[in-house]
């Protein structure tokens, strides 16, 4: 470890936050570690907030990263409720609800917050979902007898939310812009399969269709949402609105410190950031060897792997550190589907089903382009998948992959 | 070691079969089955890393 190294602070306690306070004490560090987070909770998990602690089956606790035992074990100055508002990299201080602080280390994984409609804030009926606060205002509103929820946006959350809606028993009407649920993630043939399920299950889904308006009524006490108007002049009905139209990473406390900032944190291969200076999660920006150009993951597995290796990569030497080179993957459940995909998928690439039906909603299809092998999708195939993203982790050509498939069936 | 998975928790991810192939399988029945209960010690780490990125926390490990 590099000699004076002895405050780690990481700014963020959720889930890539957490494992690097967990993995500089699995790893020796005997230092001071601060943990600080915005939210007044302790590190839980955000998955479960749009299926099973949505639906209403799992307790609170349940989505906690770590037990108060657990947590205690790692001798953290923890932080919570408190927000970090400014950065200098040079002079090596932290800013934290306005009161300058210094650090040896910094792990960067402040996440991202969702994008709103315009016109909402603060609209009764209307919400983001990604903490457990938002979680349990959506899901108050539907214990109170929400019936008609309208889903703004058909990608993790939307998905999510529309599935765990439909199995209360909501009218769930789902709104999409592109295409096709999870259009920009699976392309638009793939894409179509979750329509059909969706559908399937009952779900109004309407496509290539935006919302114009949220309208909204009065419940005595203030503007309260109605229904939304789309962009193709219908007005639907809704006493529920979950808008889930992607994230905004949280870089605006880091303007002017020094930092590199495109949409996230620019790290390079190993994750470093600055001197002393690393990102993880959500908010990371970095140069993945295995692809060209950098990239910024918001899946989980991907959260959880970088927590690990950017805390190692602040105990190490230039010469020691590692490239952090994931093949990203991600799993999203609706109704009774598990959908993995492994890998990444390209605007021009080649959908191939190599194994199952998709008439059944069981398959893989495997995505490739100009030879290359570049993604592996599954719906309720979580085996084959995996063992795709070992040959995408090995670097198998196209043919090599189909070859491979072949053997299944 | 002992690994120990909640089967109430566990969705088949198979995150831990990418991990450790020699002590988790995911099977076309799309149930995990665990292959070897009391891996040696030389494999604490790769069942560390199971435990950790396992979606449904549903790995722990006993001494």
């Amino acid at each position: 470890m590099p000699v004076g190294r002895d405050r780690v602070t990481i700014v963020g306690a959720s889930l890539a936050g957490y494992w690097a306070a967990e993995t500089l004490r699995r790893d020796g560090f005997d230092g001071a570690v601060s943990l600080i987070g915005d939210e007044p909770h302790a590190p839980y998990d955000r998955p479960p907030l749009s299926k099973k602690y949505l639906a209403g089956g799992v307790d609170r606790h349940r989505v906690d990263l770590a037990d108060p035992e657990k947590l205690a074990s790692l001798d953290l100055d923890l932080r919570l409720g408190h927000r970090a508002t400014g950065l200098d990299v040079a002079a090596r201080t932290l800013e934290v609800d306005g009161v300058v602080e210094p650090f040896d280390g910094l792990v960067v994984a402040t996440g991202a917050r969702c994008r709103t409609l315009p016109e909402t804030g603060g609209m009764a009926g209307v919400h983001t979902l990604r903490t457990v606060d938002d979680a349990d205002a959506v899901r108050a509103a539907m214990d109170a007898g929400a019936e008609r929820v309208v889903v703004v946006g058909a990608g993790f959350i939307g998905a999510e939310v529309a599935s765990t809606a439909t199995e209360r028993g909501l009218a769930v009407t789902m709104v999409e812009a592109l295409d096709a649920p999870f259009g920009r993630v699976l392309g638009v043939e793939m894409g179509a399969v979750l329509a059909d399920v969706h559908r399937g299950h009952g779900v109004d889904l309407r496509t290539g269709t935006g919302v114009d308006e949220v309208l909204t009524g009065s419940d005595g006490a203030g503007a309260r949402v109605a229904g939304v108007r789309l962009s193709d002049g219908t007005e639907v009905a809704a006493d529920l609105v979950v808008v889930g139209i992607g994230v905004i990473p949280n870089v605006d406390w880091l303007e002017g410190s020094g930092l590199e900032l495109a949409d996230g944190v620019v790290c390079d291969e190993t994750c470093l950031a600055a001197p002393n200076v690393v990102a993880a999660g959500d908010v990371a920006r970095w140069a993945n060897p295995r692809y060209d150009g950098s990239m910024r993951v918001e899946h989980w597995d991907n959260a959880v792997q970088q927590g690990v290796h950017a805390a190692r990569r602040l105990l190490q030497t230039d010469e020691e550190a590692q490239p952090f080179s994931p093949v990203p993957w991600f799993w999203s459940d609706q109704y009774d589907r598990k959908v993995q995909l492994a890998g990444r998928t390209h605007p021009d690439a080649e959908v191939r089903v190599v194994t199952g039906s998709v008439d059944e909603h069981r398959f893989v299809a495997y995505y490739g382009h100009a030879g290359r092998f570049l993604g592996a999708l599954g719906m309720n195939r979580p085996r084959h998948v995996m063992q795709s993203k070992g040959l995408l982790e090995q670097g198998a050509t196209w043919d090599e992959a189909l070859a491979f498939a072949a053997d299944w069936d | 070691m002992r690994v120990v998975v909640d089967y109430d928790l566990c969705e088949s991810n198979a995150i831990c079969m990418q991990i450790a192939p020699d002590v988790f399988e995911v099977r076309d029945d799309d149930f995990l089955y665990v292959l070897d209960e009391q891996p040696a010690d030389d494999r604490r780490a790769a069942m560390e890393e199971a435990v950790q990125r396992c979606p449904k926390q549903a790995i722990a490990l006993e001494d």
